[in-house]
């Protein structure tokens, strides 16, 4: 038996150089956002975060992810339905496609938005005549949250289905189960976990986004702000306390995200072990 | 894939499923994203031209372009770093580090700009080690590379690492046998079968950063000619109501990130194709 590992004073060297540069890059400022926040005690930390601006700017943003979200799920369940099951042409362009929000800057996918609603936009003038409004306003900052969130539930399913395999559906549909009855009861059940991890990232990012808000917003303070819109306002206005006092709702938002993503990776991982368990030994049995 | 699966299923709800995909892409995406490249064809080419060559325009793209490269470039270092001991060693708190490596991803980007930007401040926790010696970080394009690599820093590990996890040793006893230092095989066997992985995180990275924005305002800034970024123009440029100019920069913009969205997809295929290879 070769050595193939690296002398011990190497391994605990990378380790430390690897701990360092993660310490530094991502613990020590996620502890930064806690402790400015705390930085002049919990009472005014309190204050700040029941402030009447900054649960405004909650609402909006809770009202934008439950907006954005469930329209995100809609699709990405019935994009990877038909791209996992099914085999047509141009697969591979749609893949692209779908991919392409994930491509385009933030503060890009809020100017489309404009150029198509705004008043000087395509659709201004009619938008105008009609007395609607889409930017500056509540429906351009939930149009832009779901482009930016787009592709994340279709990305995460399409692999999950596609492994799945069509097989279990194709058995219930020629037992006389319905389309319907088939999905609920076959597909829903095999693809939640993945469905679910799709889910957690598209709403941190709803809940999240900055760039994209920013530009259709119009920054109305009470009826326009988005959290981090408010975050941005506050530190803008040397309001450091309130700025990091809203920031560490979004933090705590974030570490829920990474807990609940890793414990889904737990348990998928060791649901996948089981299933290739089986696998292998029909595999070794044939050869 | 046999004949057979090709021929139609049984599975039903395909027009529905397609058609509502086809619709819902390109009422939200498609038309969205084409209205921009209609609006700077509408310009006259002299108009473009004028706009998108300004002094200040091409310093921006030169302050994002350098920064973003540089960020990658270092998220390509110490990505394929923490990707080698997250998968090859074990050590105290490492489910608490492969849980934290995508941070990122979670934390809204402003709270990680106003984070990063009192960090790095003069007199902030880091800032003020590098004061000392006379060094600025906030507020400089070293900060908009600071932000750049946090807010890349997953791509690079979450390429590697299940490139690594797969990754037969046997190959390395082979080397070693041979007579191949660890180094040697380290720089000559491994990292050359991962190099499209990297490749493509490296992408990935260089590509977010080149659009970001949130993590960035906070410290770089946001100086004319110095420290501003294409996106804080184009958004400068719509905030002073000039949409032509926000739309021909940003069209600019758009076709670099496709050309590194074509980059990222061809790397992935080659990662996928060295897979299927072995």
């Amino acid at each position: 038996m070769t050595d193939t590992s690296e002398p011990g004073y190497v391994r605990w060297l990378l380790i430390a150089v690897a701990l360092i540069f993660m310490g530094l890059f991502l613990v020590v400022p996620l502890i930064a956002v806690f402790s400015e926040a705390f930085s002049e005690g919990i009472g005014l930390f309190l204050q700040a975060v029941k402030e009447p601006d900054t649960l405004s700017a909650v609402k909006l943003t809770l009202l934008t992810a439950a907006i954005s979200v469930p329209a995100n799920v809609v699709f990405g369940v019935a994009a990877a339905w038909a791209i996992a099951k099914f085999s047509f042409r141009g697969k591979n362009l749609l893949l692209t496609l779908i991919d392409l929000p994930f491509a385009v800057s933030p503060v890009i996918s809020g100017l489309i938005f404009v150029l198509l609603f705004g008043t000087q936009g395509v659709l201004g003038p009619w938008l105008a005549a009609h007395d609607i409004k889409i930017i500056f306003a509540v429906p351009g900052i939930v149009l832009a949250t779901t482009f930016v969130t787009f592709p994340f539930v279709a990305r995460e399913l399409i692999p999950v289905m596609e492994a799945q395999g069509k097989d279990e559906e194709e058995a219930a549909i020629s037992l006389g189960a319905s389309g319907w009855q088939t999905f609920w009861r076959i597909t829903l059940p095999n693809i939640k976990w993945g469905l679910l991890y799709g889910v957690i990232l598209c709403n941190a990012r709803a809940m999240g986004e900055f760039g994209a808000v920013s530009v259709v917003s119009g920054h109305i303070r009470g009826m326009t702000n988005t959290l981090p819109l408010h975050v941005e306002i506050l530190y803008n206005e040397y309001q450091f306390v309130a700025a990091f006092a809203a920031a560490t709702l979004l933090a705590v938002l974030a570490l829920v995200t990474l807990v609940l993503k890793s414990l889904i990776e737990w348990k998928t991982e060791g649901q996948q072990r089981e299933n290739e368990a089986m696998p292998e030994i029909i595999r070794e049995a044939s050869a | 894939m046999g004949k057979r699966m090709k021929s139609k299923g049984i599975l039903p709800g395909f027009g529905l499923t397609i058609g509502y995909t086809l619709v819902y892409l390109s009422l939200l995406v498609l038309i969205p994203l084409s209205i921009l490249f209609l609006q700077t064809a509408s310009m006259t080419w002299e108009q473009f031209w004028l706009t998108v060559t300004d002094q200040r325009v091409l310093a921006s793209f030169q302050v994002s372009f350098l920064t973003a490269f540089f960020a990658a470039c270092m998220n390509a270092v110490f990505g394929v770093l923490v990707a080698w001991v997250l998968v090859r060693y074990h050590f105290p708190g490492k489910r608490f580090i492969d849980g934290i490596v995508d941070l990122p991803f979670a934390l809204p980007t402003a709270v990680a700009g106003i984070a990063l930007a009192s960090i790095y401040s003069e007199n902030g926790w880091i800032g003020q080690l590098f004061a000392a010696w006379g060094m600025k970080i906030a507020y400089t394009p070293v900060g908009i590379f600071v932000a750049l690599t946090f807010i890349g820093l997953p791509f690079v590990v979450r390429t590697v690492q299940p490139v690594l996890q797969d990754w037969d040793r046997q190959v390395e006893e082979a080397a070693a046998t041979l007579g191949a230092s660890r180094l040697q095989t380290f720089l000559r066997v491994i990292l050359p079968h991962l190099l499209p992985a990297i490749l493509t995180g490296f992408a990935l990275a260089f590509a977010r950063a080149l659009g970001e924005y949130g993590s960035v305002v906070f410290i770089s800034g946001n100086m004319p000619f110095q420290t501003e970024i294409v996106p804080l123009l184009i958004m400068t440029k719509l905030e002073q109501f000039d949409y032509t100019g926000a739309t021909a920069i940003a069209s600019v913009m758009l076709v670099a990130s496709f050309f590194m969205l074509l980059v990222i997809n061809f790397f992935q295929w080659k990662t996928n194709k060295l897979d299927a290879g072995r």
